[in-house]
């Protein structure tokens, strides 16, 4: 039996490299990476919750979140990829266009 | 109450054969062509024999029991407060409906031939069968709002039909004028009714009227004279008269239909149905008997000098309603609603005359310009004839008989100096009516001679026969004053007093008095009267006298009354006036300084402050996502603070 402190520590660690890898990387594949690197924490943090209370909730909300995150994933590349079609770069930097 | 009859069982279809007629002609709309005047005369058809059925089955139930109700759905249901759409099925409603259904099918079938060039026939129809349904829903209804709904639809019917040829000027404004001044007089109704709520907590008929006596004074008082104010405007009673002459700019048939057979007796039925409320303040009953008097007058003094032949009738219309409130006024209900109908079939009879004889000159309604008409349109100047024998009281016709109960009513229940006041407006209508004859059917012709007047086509020369036979016969309903067929019918008779009065009986007995004149006296009285009238028409307008010549100078009392005594431009100059007066103000310091100032200012600040704002959208996707994570750590915190 795993502690789930020591669980909870990592998901948070992993949910902390993540959000800090889509602060400061600048390439949009690296970014899309991060997010997933945000979701797979939480699914964690899920499935931990859900094995200390001893029911099945945590489980499956982390089952809807995979396949939230596989939808993510189509529409995400598919975002990138035109992105680069038109800017020939992957950087969200150079998407500024869209502001005052 | 004994078996209800069949046919009150099916009453409903009273008022939903126009409903469909209106519905289905609105929908279908031009492509109906040629079919929509039949259907709407069909429709109408099939709502009097509907009726006709319903008041015979009625009519073979005992004295006591002929008031039904037939209930169609809860309309409101709030707590203790119940409105439902009942129809209430007695003497006075089914009198109603008969005169609103058959008088209102010959007006279909004589529009049939009158309207058919018309380019909106199919819509034309559509009204007029919308309207033959507000006037069956307010007749039939069972409580004062339901009541209220059809006195309101009405009033739109007649906005839509007096507006029908809305490419004139003078028709869209009498259309405005005559729905603005019925909403002034509707207003008064409005708050009659909530004040009957209000003191009675009901507004079904036999509960108010049970209690109404038990209220005070004051507050029967009230409500009567406010619901008169409604009666005002629907019915053309000083001071709202001033929509009805104009109400003429409207298809001719359209102005025997409601502007003289149906929509403005609404006024006198509704009284009536309310005897209860204005019987039991005399103060209202006086108001009511004295506005009627002077509406009678003014409206005969004005008739004299028009010389437009549709608003000679028009103010001949008021006059009689002057009559009719008279009546009711003071008590004498059946001879009022006697008068009611015996007017609703001479007064239609005489406008589909009048829309005859402009069929037969083109359009031209100027009597200067008509005159020896008889030779040319016999039939026309035939059943006018009728019509005009029974207006002004010529012994035997129906008119005879109601205007004598309405004097005798007036004489015998003390109000003497009205019933003087009535001998002087009978006289009047004698010398009006016989005026308008005169210079339309006899004596020179004063025609344009490239005009060559024909006789109408059979489809309008038909009804116009029905309603002369009834104009004339029609009296008979209500041979003798105090055991006619229409008074025993409507009043309440010692037989029938016994059974709840005011579900039974609609009508209290008309007044009698045993001293002073007897009736064939005044009888006789009211008939000179009439008659003298004519002879002094006969003398300005048949004989020698020069009336042509005469009007180049004219005296003050001519020209005032030509003016219609100067009401409407008192009116103009009151009310027009004064609201462009206040529109102006309102539209230069209301508007442009406050509405549009408080929007510009507005719209200012949200320039200067978005100035700065908009700053913070840098553009840069990762700018967002911190501003996200931060948001996210502050509400986690605030989470976290508060469990701790």
């Amino acid at each position: 039996m795993i502690d789930p402190f020591a669980v909870l520590t990592l998901a948070a660690t992993l949910f902390a490299i993540g959000a800090v890898g889509v602060l400061v990387r600048r390439n949009s594949i690296i970014i899309f990476m991060s997010v997933e690197l945000m979701l797979n924490a939480v699914n964690l943090t899920l499935v931990t919750f859900a094995r200390m209370k001893g029911t099945l909730d945590g489980q499956v909300l982390a089952f809807f979140v995979i396949i939230v995150a596989a939808a993510e994933v189509v529409v995400g590349l598919a975002i990138i990829m035109s992105l680069y079609r038109r800017k020939a770069s992957a950087s969200v930097d150079d998407a500024k266009t869209m502001k005052w | 109450m004994g078996v209800v009859p069949s046919a009150v069982n099916v009453s409903w279809l009273i008022p939903l054969f126009p409903l469909a007629g209106a519905a289905f002609l609105l929908l279908v709309g031009k492509r109906a062509g040629r079919a929509a005047g039949p259907l709407a005369t069909l429709m109408m058809t099939a709502a009097f024999v509907t009726g006709l059925v319903t008041f015979v089955q009625v009519s073979h139930q005992p004295a006591g029991s002929r008031a039904f109700i037939k209930p169609i759905y809860d309309w409101i249901a709030s707590g203790n407060f119940r409105v439902a759409v009942d129809l209430r099925i007695d003497q006075l409603s089914l009198v109603m409906v008969l005169v609103v259904t058959g008088v209102g099918t010959l007006i279909h079938l004589y529009s049939v031939g009158y309207m058919r060039d018309d380019p909106r026939y199919a819509r034309y129809f559509a009204y007029l069968n919308l309207f033959a349904f507000s006037m069956l829903v307010l007749v039939l209804a069972n409580n004062f709002l339901l009541l209220y709904a059809g006195w309101e639809l009405v009033g739109l019917c007649s906005y839509l039909l007096i507006g029908f040829w809305f490419e004139r000027r003078a028709a869209a404004s009498a259309a405005k004028k005559a729905f603005i001044t019925n909403r002034v007089g509707d207003l008064g109704f409005a708050i009659g009714i909530v004040l009957i709520f209000v003191s009675v907590g009901s507004l079904d008929y036999d509960r108010v009227f049970s209690v109404v006596g038990g209220l005070g004074h004051g507050t029967t008082t009230a409500i009567a004279l406010l619901l008169f104010a409604g009666a005002c405007g629907k019915s053309a009673q000083i001071p709202l008269h001033v929509w009805l002459p104009d109400a003429m700019e409207g298809p001719t048939p359209v102005s025997a239909l409601i502007h003289a057979a149906t929509m403005v007796t609404a006024g006198v039925y509704m009284v009536s149905r309310s005897h209860a409320i204005f019987d039991a303040s005399h103060t209202a009953g006086n108001v009511v008997a004295w506005i009627g008097i002077a509406t009678a007058l003014m409206a005969a003094v004005i008739a004299f000098v028009q010389d437009d032949i549709k608003r000679v009738l028009a103010y001949s219309t008021i006059s009689q309603l002057g009559f009719m409130f008279v009546g009711v006024g003071v008590g004498a209900y059946t001879a009022g609603i006697f008068h009611l109908v015996t007017h609703a079939f001479s007064k239609a009879l005489l406008f589909l005359g009048a829309g005859s004889v402009m069929h037969a000159l083109g359009g031209e309604t100027d009597l200067t310009k008509m005159g020896g008409l008889a030779r040319k349109i016999p039939w026309t100047a035939a059943v006018m004839i009728a019509g005009w024998l029974a207006i002004i009281g010529f012994p035997g016709t129906s008119g005879f008989f109601s205007k004598d109960q309405i004097l005798e009513g007036a004489y015998a229940s003390g109000h003497t100096a009205i019933w003087v006041l009535l001998l002087v407006a009978t006289v009047g209508t004698g010398f009006y009516m016989s005026r308008l004859m005169f210079l339309t059917f006899f004596g020179k012709s004063r025609l344009d001679p490239e005009q060559h007047p024909h006789e109408s086509p059979p489809v309008m020369g038909f009804p116009l026969g029905v309603l002369a036979a009834l104009a004339l016969v029609g009296g008979l309903l209500g041979l003798g004053a105090h055991d006619g067929m229409i008074q025993r019918w409507l009043g309440r008779t010692p037989a029938n007093e016994v059974v709840a009065p005011t579900l039974a009986a609609p009508l209290p007995p008309a007044p009698e008095r045993k001293t002073g004149l007897s009736a064939p006296a005044l009888s006789t009285l009211a008939t000179a009267a009439g008659l003298a009238g004519v002879a002094g028409a006969a003398y300005m307008y048949l004989g020698a006298f020069d009336w042509q010549r005469r009007r180049q100078k004219a005296g003050f009392l001519w020209r005032a009354a030509r003016n219609r005594l100067y009401v409407d431009s008192l009116y103009e100059f009151l009310f027009t006036g004064a609201g462009k007066l206040g529109a102006t103000a309102l539209a230069f310091v209301v508007d442009t300084l406050w509405i549009d100032g408080v929007v510009n200012n507005v719209g200012r600040g949200m320039t200067l402050l978005s100035a700065t704002t908009r700053r913070v959208q840098t553009g840069y996707v990762r700018t967002y996502a911190l501003g996200v994570l931060a948001g996210g750590v502050v509400l986690l915190g605030l989470l976290v603070g508060r469990t701790h």
